[in-house]
């Protein structure tokens, strides 16, 4: 017997003593209480990461989670995050922990930003124009979202490195410029903006880029927002490309390094635990930016399709 | 004249060169570096290549060579099981958890639903990373805590032991993954039609009866969504068993922790043979396809 057995029975308790007053009432609490365990599962593993990156290294094992409050200034330091900045020296000079943050930060936001944009422009003209070779293009890009991605990088890599783009950003950024994926969100959004807007405007004479811009986009905004999550986050955490396509320390982006990281630091284990923190948090900022559309987004393609 | 066209319906029209325009980076990027690598990919698994610049054509040699290999047939013997639980343990229990979450108001269905999306947010190299460390025996967060809940576990060395890795590479991608499947369910049994499943509850139907004989038919096309992106994910497995064996490359005890694409990986950016990974990919291509398209018809029959 130990406390989370007797929690465990006390939460049983309550379940047959509510049951025997009311059935819907047992089971409303019971699902309350499973649900609650779920998130409790779900959430300490991010607990214990908020502990551990401030725990020093002698003390990392001992507690669970945090010191007791007493303790707090002989176990708890920065020094996770001092030995993390610690630049180190490579063939391309002194290479600091922001330079990955950096590269990750230009691969994600130009790679997102390029892919909203083509992609939007891509699914207006599929949902919102007749031209020759629009049900072929639309079939085909719809194939092309069941074709997994490794398929193409052995033979993307052999072209990167005959482009001379092996080892850049550039090389990187050119071949993830457009989604199917998001051409097919887009599509699925624009089909709904009334045609009667479109033709309202182009009376008004509006250009056809000028629809696209003025009238179709800011009534897709929330599908954007969406779309906007959806790219950067597999592109900050995108890790097989990457990997394979960056060579020199200099280039490196986060996911990349952080792998990296984990067998260097396998004895001092709160300097990796301290950067995948810090590498958490744009993403986290901008799903809490994004948290209402992006749930509405992601799902309306499916609940639709 | 004038009144004719104002009472035709207004339907799109084509405007010369206006779509083309608007097309055309997709098309430039796809041609380019989607079409141009997919037809490299199909004739560079013909070929012995070693490193980008140096190939010989070898026929079917690669697929014979997967054929006989029994590390390659250990990889799908893994992905294949992973794909298997994804579908049928990660995907119910995303399915109860929507369930419970389903009624209740819609501020705390919202918190609840962020609380359980958010390991999405870390991405699987990170998650990796995280568990490598909760994962270690006597120390981690996992065997500490089933050591008190159910008093075994303390010593499991979850990612050394042959016996171990694969069940803690899926534990660690319910944690991942339950959530996310969660949130699709939960949107989807939000369009479902309330009167239909209280005429069925008046029928004197059981909840279970319910869910199985009116909620779930009138939300198949998220959940074959959902069964296709999950089996496509699967067998792309290859960041979390990196990350988490990551002693010994991705590999595993007895290569316990292989998937295809680590295999992939290994063969044509450690190796060099590019041909060869080539031909991974094509298998992979194909598995995914062919049970994409088997799930679809199934769907179609029971429709019908």
């Amino acid at each position: 017997m130990n406390f989370f057995h007797l929690t465990f029975l006390a939460l049983a308790l309550v379940f047959v003593a509510l049951g025997l007053r009311s059935k819907k009432q047992a089971w409303k609490y019971a699902r309350w209480t499973l649900i609650s365990l779920a998130a409790l599962v779900v959430l300490s593993p991010f607990a214990w990461l908020l502990a551990a990156i401030f725990k020093d290294r002698s003390v990392l094992n001992e507690y669970v989670f945090f010191p007791p409050l007493g303790k707090w200034g002989a176990t708890m330091n920065l020094n996770n995050f001092r030995d993390l900045f610690q630049g180190r020296p490579s063939l391309r000079g002194t290479v600091f922990f922001w330079d990955y943050f950096l590269n990750s930060t230009i691969y994600a936001t130009v790679t997102t930003t390029a892919q909203i944009l083509f992609s939007s422009m891509a699914g207006f003209a599929l949902a919102k124009y007749e031209f020759r070779g629009k049900t072929a293009l639309t079939l085909f890009m719809l194939g092309s979202m069941m074709i997994p991605g490794v398929l193409l990088l052995a033979p993307l890599y052999k072209m990167v490195v005959d482009l001379g783009l092996v080892d850049s950003l550039a090389g990187l950024i050119l071949p993830s410029m457009v989604s199917a994926y998001g051409i097919f969100l887009f599509r699925q959004a624009c089909i709904s903006v009334p045609n009667e807007m479109i033709d309202a405007a182009r009376l008004d004479g509006c250009s056809e880029f000028g629809i696209y811009f003025r009238v179709v986009m800011p009534l897709v905004r929330p599908m954007a927002a969406a779309f906007c999550l959806v790219a950067f986050l597999s592109h900050w955490n995108g890790f097989f490309a990457p990997n394979i396509f960056l060579h020199s320390q200099d280039k490196l982006t986060l996911p990349v390094v952080l792998n990296l990281y984990l067998s260097e630091y396998r004895r001092n284990q709160g300097v990796f635990l301290a950067g995948t923190a810090l590498a958490m948090l744009p993403p986290a900022a901008l799903f809490l930016a994004l948290q209402k559309e992006f749930i509405s987004g992601l799902t309306s393609g499916a609940v639709k399709g | 004249m004038a009144t004719a066209t104002a009472f035709r319906p207004p339907k799109p029209r084509t405007k010369g060169i206006g779509p083309y325009l608007f097309l055309s980076p997709y098309l430039l990027v796809t041609a380019f570096f989607f079409l141009f690598p997919f037809f490299n990919a199909l004739t560079l698994a013909f070929y012995q290549t070693n490193g980008p610049r140096s190939r010989i054509f070898v026929g079917f040699e690669n697929f014979r060579f997967l054929l006989t290999d029994r590390t390659f047939h250990t990889a799908l013997k893994n992905t294949t099981l992973y794909a298997i639980v994804s579908v049928f343990v990660q995907l119910p229990l995303s399915m109860g958890l929507a369930l419970l979450l389903n009624s209740g108001s819609k501020r705390i269905r919202g918190i609840f639903r962020l609380i359980f999306f958010s390991p999405n947010l870390v991405g699987q190299i990170l998650v990796g990373m995280i568990f490598s460390v909760l994962l270690l025996p006597r120390y981690g967060l996992v065997n500490r805590a089933s050591q008190a809940i159910l008093h075994w576990g303390l010593e499991i060395n979850w990612l050394g032991d042959a016996n171990f890795i694969m069940p803690a590479i899926i534990l660690v991608s319910l944690w991942l993954w339950v959530g996310f499947n969660m949130v699709y369910f939960l949107a989807a049994l939000q369009t479902v039609d309330k009167s239909l499943e209280e005429a069925a509850r008046v029928d004197g139907a059981n909840p279970w009866q319910v869910f199985w004989h009116v909620t779930l038919p009138s939300m198949r096309h998220v959940v074959v969504f959902v069964v296709i992106m999950s089996i496509i994910g699967s067998y792309q497995l290859f960041e979390l068993p990196l990350t988490l064996l990551n002693e010994s490359n991705g590999l595993g005890t007895d290569n316990a922790g292989l998937t295809l694409i680590t295999y992939l990986n290994y063969m044509a950016f450690r190796s060099g043979d590019l041909g060869l990974g080539s031909a991974v990919g094509w298998v992979v291509a194909l598995i995914i396809f062919t049970i994409s398209l088997i799930q679809i018809r199934l769907t179609r029959a029971a429709e019908d």
